[in-house]
């Protein structure tokens, strides 16, 4: 029908609109499971599966019009209120809900719906409402075709003498005709578009003017086709008035032949009825259905050649010139003017190539207002000068502007909690648990980015916490606690970081159990003392896992370290809580932004870095008699009663040699996500400022300490470091070792 | 003169079709989410003729060409329904809100355009 650009477009928007459906879908059914249903709720969920099916029709989806048809329907008699939203069918509807999303998937990727999964659920919404007639969804209800009917036209147009059949249409409309908005000159015209036509047009019903009702109904027309089209063509341009007026179409091919000239008869219905019709609305339906769909030349048949009618009552009306009846009532449509543009949608889909683009280029401003805001001060202007503060008022837009670059990236979690709640019902209803999930802050905004990559660790650990967080039911009511067991999934905003915490309400981590598992895995020496936040942390090392049996569920080779891992990757953490009897958390930590981190500008032997802030606990001032040797190199240092191993960091990223003296240097204490910390000595602290992340992956490859990097404002690149990566590389170099000690003498 | 359509339909897909359907054919079209917005478009509009979905938020297909009827200047508006279902009943209940005509979704572009020269006139296309 069009360019492919076009329809390739709104095919895409379709998939993206089908996606916002889906959610509202799910909302809507969440809302209806939790009893607080209305009218409107039913509502809203029936026309999100319609509008599927409606744009699924558009494109040929059959698979996605079929189910969504079933599922249609379904929520129609929920509607109509002949079928209850009882809990059942509520679940029934969610899974129903899933299936279609994964037919919308299937659907925008060219994939075929496996079936097995799709027909279970196909049967069991019909066993809600009945098998549907077939008929109903047609494929020809939802691909409109023109079908050519040859019928009996053969003979017919083998006996017209022009070798094309003709047709006489008998047309008189009644006063709802014009009520409906339709109109008989349009219907005339549209017919003549058809083929040659001979127009007549019957004013013997016309009162004199004083008596003219002016919405009246009082003329009739005649009109003689000479067309190669199927008489359904005819038939379906009165389709909008169908008993809307007296018609009757009939074949006159053969009568050409057979009948020469007669005179008209007067047109059907009699004059003398004529005015009582419009009176009478029932009237001319039943009695025309037989009439139109008879082929058998009619009586009051004349010749086609003949272009003017003999008879005195019809005045012959060319086409072109047709007037407008008098009942006509709909004015001549004023010129309008061109259309004002319809309020734009409240959302505009970008590409996320362009958004990335955007904000690298703000990334580039910011670091480039920090090298003029340097100059300016390295200049000696005066801080009270125009020109600084300007640049003051400068600094606060660049902020502004970034921060609102970064909210469009953002996105609220409810997609990606909705996906888990899918989760948790397919992996419930495999291990035949009875599980609630509660969402809470499902409006929290995240980078799109982190969004995206938090799906595949979160699916995990809500798999894990059906699994091996909830005890079943029969354990659960032995506890004392509800039959069904609750999944919390939150999200908050929380010092500038996201949290997104899981929880269960099951009976929390057997540490007894973790740790046996762990010696029996040779992961930690049998005597070892372990705090109890240690045992939990256990969970996280590679190939760990405490399931008795392996179920089909979680365990797929994929461990809590793989989790902990792709966190990390996202520059987040990880940590556990947990309760005996009451339950587990897990609490991710994420940085607001992947493109944008808060880091703390620190001097080591003349470079200049950059450490996460989220990675220090606290800076302070080393003293040479809390410093202790370990080995011929390392040495730990005493903060608070605690031994921390102390690194340098000048001389773990190779700038120099440990210095002989540490006493008076500044330390940070920083800190794993998992509660391991380090003590890392730096030169100086500069200051602590916003820096934007500038990959190094793509040149470098990954540098073994080293994160990303940034621009100061003095133009100068710096390294940003990875501090858990440097502490696990770290050699701990802080003495000159004894040999050279002994050499030196 | 072209022909000036307004289009009421929930779904931005059909709603997106049908501004390429009818900008394709030399139409004006105007857009509305529903019928509570098609009121509002409607306010300053003189559209030849109107296309309207049944199942919408806020005021349906039904309630919307009440409403249009109801207004001296559009009580014969031609208004064509777009429907998934062909079903009879569908069709007079469609009339008998004040509908002129009814469209079978998926449309048929030319279907679609036929339909609105039957309802509302030539315009400058054919």
């Amino acid at each position: 029908m069009t360019s492919p650009d076009p329809m390739a477009e709104i095919r895409a928007s379709f998939f993206v609109e089908c996606d916002e459906l889906l959610e509202a879908l799910q909302d809507g059914l969440t809302q209806i499971d939790s009893g607080d249903t209305d009218a409107e709720t039913v509502n809203v969920c029936f026309r999100a599966v319609h509008s599927i099916k409606g744009g699924a029709g558009a494109f040929g989806l059959e698979d996605l019009v079929k189910f969504a048809h079933r599922y249609e329907t379904v929520l129609d008699e929920v509607r109509g209120g002949r079928i209850a939203p009882e809990h059942d069918a509520i679940l029934l509807f969610m899974r129903a809900a899933d299936i279609l999303q994964d037919i919308v998937r299937n659907s925008r990727d060219d994939v075929q719906s496996d079936p097995a999964t799709v027909e279970p659920t196909l049967k069991e919404l019909e066993a809600l409402t009945g098998p549907l007639e077939e008929e109903e969804i047609d494929a020809a209800d939802f691909q409109p075709m023109a079908l050519a009917f040859d019928l009996d036209f053969d003979a017919t147009s083998e006996g017209a003498v022009d070798g094309l059949p003709t047709f006489e249409i008998e047309f008189r409309p009644v006063r709802e005709l014009f009520q409906s908005g339709n109109e008989p000159l349009h219907l005339i015209r549209a017919l003549t578009a058809l083929g040659t036509a001979t127009i007549d047009c019957d004013v013997s019903a016309v009162p004199p003017l004083e008596d003219l009702d002016p919405e009246d109904a009082c003329l009739g027309w005649t009109v003689r086709l000479e067309t190669d089209r199927p008489e359904n063509d005819i038939e379906e341009t009165f389709d909008f008035v169908e008993g809307l007026c007296a018609l009757t179409i009939s074949n006159i091919s053969d009568a050409d032949v057979l009948l020469p000239t007669l005179p008209m008869l007067p047109p059907l219905p009699d004059p003398e009825d004529a005015i009582d019709e419009t009176t009478n609305p029932e009237f001319p339906l039943p009695d025309l259905m037989p009439s139109r769909l008879t082929l058998v030349a009619s009586e009051t048949a004349e010749p086609t050649t003949a272009s003017n009618s003999d008879s005195a009552s019809d005045i012959p009306v060319s086409t072109a010139e047709a007037p407008l009846p008098p009942a006509a009532i709909r004015p001549t449509p004023p010129a309008t003017p061109a259309a004002k543009p319809v309020a734009a949608n409240a959302t505009v889909r970008v590409d996320l190539e362009r958004v990335e683009r955007l904000v690298n280029l703000v990334g580039e401003l910011v670091i480039n207002q920090a090298m003029l805001s340097q100059s300016v001060t390295e200049s000696g202007i005066p801080t009270n000068s125009p020109v600084a503060q300007g640049l003051e008022d400068f600094m606060q837009l660049t902020r502004d502007i970034q921060d609102s670059v970064m909210m469009i990236r953002a996105q609220p979690v409810k997609s990606l909690f909705q996906r888990m709640a899918r989760i948790v019902r397919e992996s419930s209803a495999s291990l035949d648990k009875s599980v609630r999930l509660v969402t809470v802050g499902e409006t929290t905004e995240v980078d799109k980015t982190v969004i995206e990559r938090l799906a595949d660790p979160l699916t995990h650990m809500i798999r894990n916490a059906v699994d091996h967080g909830l005890e079943n039911a029969d354990d659960r009511i032995a506890a004392g606690k509800p039959k069904d067991g609750c999944i919390t999934l939150l999200a908050a905003h929380r010092s500038g970081r996201v949290i997104i915490e899981v929880s269960d309400d099951g009976p929390g981590i057997d540490r007894a159990r973790v740790r046996e598992i762990a010696e029996t895995k040779e992961l930690i020496s049998p005597n070892q003392t372990l705090s109890d936040a240690e045992i939990d942390a256990l969970l996280f090392l590679p190939g760990f896992s405490t399931a008795k049996q392996v179920s089909n569920l979680s365990g797929r080779g994929v461990g809590m370290d793989v989790v902990r891992n792709a966190i990390q990757d996202l520059g987040g953490r990880v940590a556990i809580s947990s309760t005996p009897g009451t339950g587990t958390t897990f609490t991710i930590s994420l940085p607001l932004t992947l493109a944008v981190l808060d880091g703390m500008v620190v001097g080591a032997a003349d470079e200049t870095l950059v450490v996460p802030l989220g990675a220090i606990v606290e800076t302070l001032m080393l003293r040479k008699e809390d410093m202790r040797t370990l080995g011929p190199e390392t040495q730990v240092l005493r903060i608070r009663d605690d031994f921390v191993p102390l690194l340098d960091l000048g001389a773990e990223l190779g700038y120099r040699e440990p210095l002989s003296d540490y006493n008076g240097s500044v330390v940070l204490l920083i800190t794993t996500d998992d509660g391991v910390r380090a003590a890392m000595i730096v030169d100086t602290i500069h200051e602590q400022r916003q820096v934007v992340i500038k990959g190094l992956q793509d040149s470098y490859g990954h540098v073994p300490g080293i994160a990303a990097a940034t621009i100061l404002g003095d133009g100068r690149i710096a390294l940003i470091l990875d501090p858990v990566d440097l502490m696990t590389t770290a050699k701990g170099r802080t003495r000159i070792p004894h040999t050279c000690l002994d050499l030196a003498g | 003169m072209t022909l000036s359509i307004l289009a009421v339909d929930d779904s931005r897909t059909i709603r997106d079709m049908l501004r390429l359907a009818l900008t394709q054919a030399g139409f004006c079209p105007s857009l509305a989410e529903d019928g509570v917005h098609g009121l509002e478009v409607l306010s300053d509009l003189e559209p030849d003729a109107i296309i309207t979905d049944i199942n919408m938020p806020r005021l349906d297909g039904f309630g919307f060409i009440e409403a249009v009827r109801d207004q001296e200047r559009h009580r014969a508006t031609p208004i064509l329904v777009l429907t998934t279902e062909s079903a009879p009943e569908l069709k007079a209940r469609a009339r008998a809100a004040g509908a002129t005509g009814w469209i079978v979704k998926p449309f048929d572009p030319d279907k679609l355009v036929r339909a609105l020269h039957m309802v509302a006139g030539p315009g400058a296309t054919t």
